[in-house]
C-alpha cells in the first residue's frame, strides 16, 4: 500500500509527468503553445544578454567617452547616447543583469519564505493559521508598490536592499496560494491513506503535498518574476533602488525624464521597452504554463 | 398527399477537432407531420442532440453541417440567411433544453426574458401587452401569473423547465424540440411535465420532436420513435410497434434496459461495451462490435435504412439479406 | 435595508485588524531602519544636545513599544496626530491632496473599464480570428507597460512632439484654484462655480493622466472580459436565448457582458490597490500634488505620523472601494442579497 502511493506520487514521477504534459501539449493548445515558447525564447534571450553582455555591447555601460552628449539614435549608437555621453544600447543590454538579478533573487527569497509558510499553516490549521492568514491577507490586500515604497525608502539604496523590498510584498502571494492547494490537498485520499498507515506530518508535507503544488508554483513563480520586474523598475525610477554607477532600466527613465521637454525621446524608450518585453517574456511563459497545466488557476 | 412539416433528408455533421474529425451524425433522414409528434432515443453521444441543435442551426462551433437538406414546410433551412434563421427560431422552431436551472438567464426577471423575446419578433409590442400574454401561457402551465416578477433563483427545477416551455410557445411556433427535458427533474415532476407536454401538444397543435436516452418516457408522448446510435439511425417506426416488436439488436438492448416494476429483475439489465469512438468509427455497421447477432458482413459493409412494414425502417444486415 | 445597514457596518470592522498589522509593520520598520526626523530635519552635523532636545519634544527617546501604544491610542480617537517635521496636523495635508489622488484614480478606473471592457468582449465574440488574437496581445503588453513610462511617453507625443496637452500639474500656472476650489475635486467644483474656462483647464490637465493608468491597466481587463465571456457565451442561458430568436447583439451584450461584468466586478476590488499603486507613480510622473507625493517627500523627510497616516487613508480607501464593490454586487445579481 505504501509503495504504491509513493510510486504514483513521489516528485521525480510527479516532475516526469509534467514535462512529458508540456512536451505533448503543443498538439493540444495551439496558440497557447506558441505563447509559451515566444515566452521562453524572450526569456533565454535576455537571459543570455544578462550574462554575456560583452557579445552584444560596443561599448561599457559607464563609458563616458563613448560618443558625444545626447546623439540621437545612429548606426554607431544605435539607442543614441545619454547626457553623460554613454552608449545607450549598452547600458540596456547591461542593465539586465541587474533587474533580472533583482527580480530573480526577489522571486526566489519570497518563495522560499512563503512557500514553507504556507505548506504549514495550510496543514497545521487553527490558531496559527488563523493569525498567519490575517497579516498575508492584510499584506496581500494593500498596494503592494506602496509598501515597498516604504521599505525601501527606510532601507536606502543598494541592490540587497531593493531585492529585500520587492520579496517582502510577494511573500503573500505564494502563501496564499499554497495555503489553498494544501486545504484541499489535505483532504485527498491518498493523503488519508498516509496518514492512516502512520506517515509523519513533515513526510505527508513534503512527500506527497507539496509536490502536487509545484505546477502551481511554477506558473507563479514565472508571473511573479514579471511582477517582480515592474516593481523593481518602479523604485529605480522614482529613485528608491540602486546607488549611481549600476546600469538599470528605471533609473535611467528617470535621468531621461529630465531630457524629455527638449525632445530627447531616446532616452526613455529603450530602456522601457526592455522592460516590456523582459515583463511580457515571463507573463507569456507563465499563461501558457497556466492554460496548459491549470487552466482555471489564472481566473482566482 | 399534405406536406410534411419538416422533412429532413440525409443529414450529416461534422465536428472537426484537433486529433481528427468527429461523424456525430450520418445520413439522417425522416419527415414529420403536423401535428405529429417523433421521439429520438439513444445513449448519450449518439447524435441526437446534436440533431436537434442543428435543426435550429446553433451548433456549438466547430460542429457543422457537411450534407443534406432540412425542409421546414418546403425550404430547407440550410439556405436561409442568419437574420431570415434567426426570425424562424422562436416563432416558427421552438426549442426547449435538458437543464432547466441554467437555461435562464439568473440576472433579468422572467417578465423580462418574456417581453425580450416577444419584442426580438414583434418590435411594437409594449411592455403590458407582453405581459397579459405571457400571463396567459403561463396560466396553461398552471404558474400563478405573479411568478413573472421574480428572478430564477426564487423558482423551483420543475417551474423553471414550465417557465422554458412557456418561452418556447409564447410566439406559437408550430414545432417544438425537447432536448431532454425531464433529465434534471425528479420523477413525479417528470410524470406530471409529460402530462402537461402532451396537452400543449393537442392545445396548441404543435408538432414535437422528443430527445431522450429514456425510451420509455418517449413511448408515452410520441407517435413515431426514432433509435440513433453512432449518429445513425437504426429503426425507426410506429411507437407501439417497435415496442412490440423490435427489429434491430440495439432496440431490443434499449427495450431490455428499461427497469419494469412488474418483473421481478434480480438486477438491471444493461448492455455490454461503450459507445462507438466517432472519430475513426467502427467499419461496416457501428454497432458490429457490440452487436450480440453480429455477422461477418456486418463488419465490412454500412447496412442502409430500408423499409420494411408499416412505415417501419431498419438499418440491419439481419434484414436485408435478400439485397 | 436593515442588513445591508448591518453588513456595511460588519465589513468596516472587518478592515480594522487589516489596519491594525500594516500600522504595526510599518510603525516597526519606519523606527528600527536607520534615519529619524531629527537628523533628517537638523542635518547630520547638529550638535548632540539640540538633537536631544528635539528627540524629547517629539517623544522619540520613549520605547518604541511606548510610542506605539500611544500612536494606537490616538488613532482610537480617530486623530492622526502632528507632523514631526513641519507645524501642522497630519490630516492637514491629507486632506488637501486625496481629493487629487481619488480625481486621478477615478477617472484612471473609468478609462480602464472603457478601454478594456469593450475590447475584451468583442474579442471573445469574435474569437480565433486575427482581431481576437490581436486584442489578446494589446492586453498582454499593456499589462507589462510600466505606467510612468507610458506616462513619459504620452508627455512625449501630446505635450513635447504635438503639444496638445500639458503635461504636469492639476492646473495651469496661471489658473488659481483658490478661485473655485471647495470640495479638491476641481472637475466638480470647476462646473459648480460655472467657470467654464477653468473646467477646460483643469479636464485637460487630467486627461493624459488618467489616460496613462486607463491604457496600462485596461490590459487586464480585456483578458478578464474576454475569458469571462467566453464561458457565459458557452452557458446554456445564452444557447437557450438565441434559440428564441434573441439577435445576436442582445445575446452578446445584454445577456452576456452583464453576466460576464459579475467577476470582472470582483476583479475590480481587487485591481483597486494596483490602481492606487500606479496612480502613485503617476503623481510622480506628472507632478501630481496627491497622495502619492505626499508619501514620497514625508518618507524623505523621515516625517513618521505623515506617513502612518498616509498608510492608513490607502488601506481605508482599499476598504470603502471593496465594500462599494460588495454592494454594486447586490445591485446587478438578484441572487445577493445582505
Amino acid at each position: 500500500m505504501n509503495s504504491t502511493v509513493k510510486a504514483k506520487y513521489s516528485p521525480a514521477s510527479f516532475l516526469g509527468a509534467f514535462i512529458k504534459k508540456i512536451s505533448k501539449a503543443n498538439k493540444t493548445y495551439g496558440v497557447e503553445w506558441w505563447i509559451m515558447i515566444a515566452g521562453i525564447a524572450i526569456v533565454l534571450f535576455m537571459l543570455f544578454t544578462a550574462f554575456f553582455p560583452q557579445v552584444l555591447a560596443p561599448y561599457l555601460p559607464g563609458d563616458q567617452d563613448a560618443g558625444t552628449q545626447l546623439e540621437a539614435p545612429s548606426p554607431q549608437h544605435i539607442f543614441g547616447t545619454d547626457n553623460l555621453n554613454r552608449d545607450i544600447f549598452s547600458r540596456v543590454v547591461y542593465g539586465s543583469r541587474t533587474i533580472l538579478g533583482v527580480a530573480f533573487a526577489a522571486a526566489l527569497l519570497s518563495s522560499i519564505i512563503g512557500i514553507p509558510l504556507g505548506l504549514i499553516s495550510g496543514y497545521a490549521g487553527g490558531v496559527f493559521d488563523r493569525i498567519l492568514s490575517l497579516i498575508m491577507d492584510s499584506i496581500y490586500s494593500f498596494p503592494g508598490l506602496i509598501l515597498a515604497i516604504a521599505f525601501a525608502a527606510m532601507l536606502g539604496p543598494g541592490v540587497v536592499n531593493i531585492t529585500l523590498a520587492v520579496s517582502v510584498i510577494y511573500i503573500p502571494t505564494y502563501f496564499r496560494l499554497v495555503r489553498g492547494q494544501v486545504l484541499t490537498l489535505k483532504e485527498e485520499l491518498y493523503v488519508e491513506a498516509a496518514r492512516s498507515i502512520g506517515a509523519k506530518d513533515g513526510a505527508i508535507l513534503f512527500k506527497y503535498i507539496f509536490p502536487n503544488v509545484i505546477a502551481t508554483v511554477a506558473i507563479v513563480f514565472s508571473l511573479n518574476i514579471a511582477d517582480a520586474i515592474m516593481t523593481e523598475a518602479a523604485l529605480s525610477y522614482i529613485g528608491l533602488g540602486l546607488p549611481a554607477g549600476i546600469p538599470d532600466w528605471g533609473m535611467d527613465i528617470s535621468i531621461g525624464k529630465s531630457f524629455l521637454p527638449s525632445g530627447v525621446w531616446w532616452m526613455i524608450t529603450f530602456p522601457g521597452l526592455a522592460i516590456i518585453l523582459l515583463a511580457l517574456g515571463f507573463t507569456m511563459l507563465g499563461e501558457g504554463l497556466a492554460e496548459i497545466l491549470n487552466p482555471r488557476l489564472l481566473e482566482k | 398527399m399534405e406536406q410534411p412539416i419538416l422533412e429532413v433528408k440525409n443529414i450529416s455533421i461534422d465536428y472537426p477537432i484537433s486529433i481528427g474529425t468527429v461523424e456525430a451524425v450520418r445520413n439522417v433522414s425522416f419527415s414529420l407531420k403536423e401535428g405529429e409528434s417523433i421521439g429520438f432515443v439513444g445513449e448519450s453521444g449518439c447524435g441526437k442532440s446534436t440533431l436537434g441543435l442543428s435543426l435550429l442551426r446553433l451548433l456549438r462551433p466547430p460542429g457543422m453541417v457537411v450534407g443534406g437538406q432540412m425542409l421546414y414546410h418546403g425550404t430547407d433551412l440550410l439556405s436561409l440567411k442568419e437574420e431570415e434563421m434567426r426570425k424562424l427560431r422562436g416563432n416558427n422552431i421552438a426549442m426547449v433544453f435538458q437543464n432547466p436551472l441554467t437555461s435562464l438567464d439568473p440576472l433579468y426577471s422572467i417578465e423580462d426574458q418574456f417581453f425580450e423575446t416577444l419584442k426580438e419578433h414583434n418590435p411594437q409590442i409594449t411592455r403590458q401587452e407582453a405581459v397579459e400574454r405571457a400571463g396567459k401561457v403561463l396560466e396553461d402551465l398552471s404558474i400563478d401569473k405573479d411568478r413573472l416578477y421574480e428572478y430564477p433563483h426564487q423558482l423551483s427545477g420543475g417551474m423553471r423547465q414550465r417557465i422554458m416551455i412557456g418561452l418556447g410557445l409564447i410566439l406559437n411556433p408550430d414545432l417544438l424540440i425537447a432536448d431532454e427535458p425531464t433529465t434534471s427533474l425528479d420523477v413525479i415532476v417528470e410524470a406530471g411535465f409529460i402530462d402537461l407536454l402532451a396537452r400543449l401538444k393537442k392545445e396548441y397543435n404543435i408538432s414535437l420532436i422528443l430527445i431522450s436516452h429514456n425510451l420509455g418516457l418517449v413511448a408515452e408522448i410520441a407517435d413515431r420513435i426514432a433509435v440513433m446510435y453512432g449518429g445513425m439511425i437504426m429503426e425507426i417506426g410506429e411507437a407501439g410497434d417497435i415496442f412490440a416488436r423490435p427489429m434491430h439488436p440495439y432496440t431490443e438492448g434499449l427495450i431490455g434496459c428499461v427497469p419494469n416494476i412488474k418483473m421481478d429483475q434480480e438486477k438491471l439489465a444493461s448492455m455490454p461495451g461503450s459507445p462507438p469512438d466517432l472519430v475513426t468509427p467502427p467499419a461496416g455497421c457501428r454497432f458490429s462490435p457490440r452487436c450480440p447477432k453480429v455477422m461477418d458482413i456486418c463488419r465490412e459493409k454500412t447496412p442502409v435504412l430500408q423499409d420494411y412494414k408499416n412505415g417501419r425502417k431498419v438499418a440491419c444486415w439481419l434484414y436485408n439479406e435478400a439485397e | 435595508m436593515k442588513g445591508l445597514l448591518r453588513y456595511a457596518i460588519t465589513r468596516i470592522l472587518m478592515t480594522i485588524p487589516m489596519l491594525f498589522i500594516l500600522l504595526t509593520i510599518v510603525f516597526l520598520v519606519l523606527r528600527v531602519m536607520p534615519g529619524d526626523p531629527v537628523s533628517a530635519m537638523l542635518g547630520a552635523h547638529a550638535p548632540e544636545r539640540v538633537i536631544e532636545e528635539k528627540k524629547e519634544e517629539l517623544g522619540l527617546n520613549k520605547p518604541i513599544m511606548v510610542q506605539y501604544v500611544n500612536y494606537l491610542g490616538q488613532l482610537a480617537r480617530f486623530d492622526l496626530g502632528n507632523s514631526m517635521v513641519l507645524k501642522q496636523r497630519v490630516s492637514a495635508p491629507i486632506k488637501e491632496k486625496l481629493p487629487a489622488t481619488i480625481e486621478l484614480t477615478f477617472w484612471g478606473m473609468f478609462f480602464t473599464l472603457l478601454i478594456g471592457v469593450p475590447l475584451g468582449a468583442y474579442a471573445a465574440n469574435k474569437r480565433r480570428t486575427g482581431r481576437d488574437f490581436g486584442i489578446r496581445l494589446y492586453g498582454n503588453i499593456a499589462y507589462c507597460i510600466p505606467v510612468y513610462w507610458m506616462g513619459l511617453m504620452l508627455q512625449l507625443i501630446f505635450g513635447v512632439w504635438l503639444k496638445w496637452l500639458p503635461v504636469a500639474g492639476r492646473t495651469s500656472p496661471r489658473m488659481l484654484s483658490s478661485q473655485f476650489s471647495k470640495t479638491g475635486f476641481y472637475l466638480f467644483d470647476t462646473l459648480l462655480a460655472g467657470n467654464l474656462r477653468a473646467f477646460n483647464d483643469v479636464a485637460v490637465h487630467l486627461l493624459l493622466p488618467s489616460l496613462t493608468l486607463g491604457i496600462v491597466l485596461s490590459g487586464i481587463f480585456v483578458r478578464l472580459t474576454r475569458a469571462n465571456m467566453l464561458d457565459v457565451l458557452k452557458s446554456d442561458y445564452v444557447l437557450a436565448a438565441r434559440a428564441r430568436g434573441v439577435s445576436e447583439k442582445l445575446v452578446v451584450y445584454k445577456h452576456g457582458l452583464k453576466n460576464a461584468f459579475i467577476p470582472i466586478l470582483t476583479m475590480l476590488g481587487l485591481q483597486f490597490a494596483i490602481l492606487l499603486a500606479g496612480a502613485v507613480l503617476t503623481e510622480t510622473t506628472f507632478s501630481w500634488p496627491g497622495m502619492g507625493r505626499l508619501l514620497m517627500e514625508r518618507i524623505y523627510l523621515r516625517d513618521y505620523p505623515t506617513v502612518q497616516g498616509v498608510i492608513v487613508v490607502f488601506a481605508l480607501m482599499v476598504s470603502v472601494i471593496s465594500l462599494m464593490v460588495d454592494l454594486l454586487y447586490a445591485a446587478i445579481d438578484p441572487r445577493v442579497k445582505y
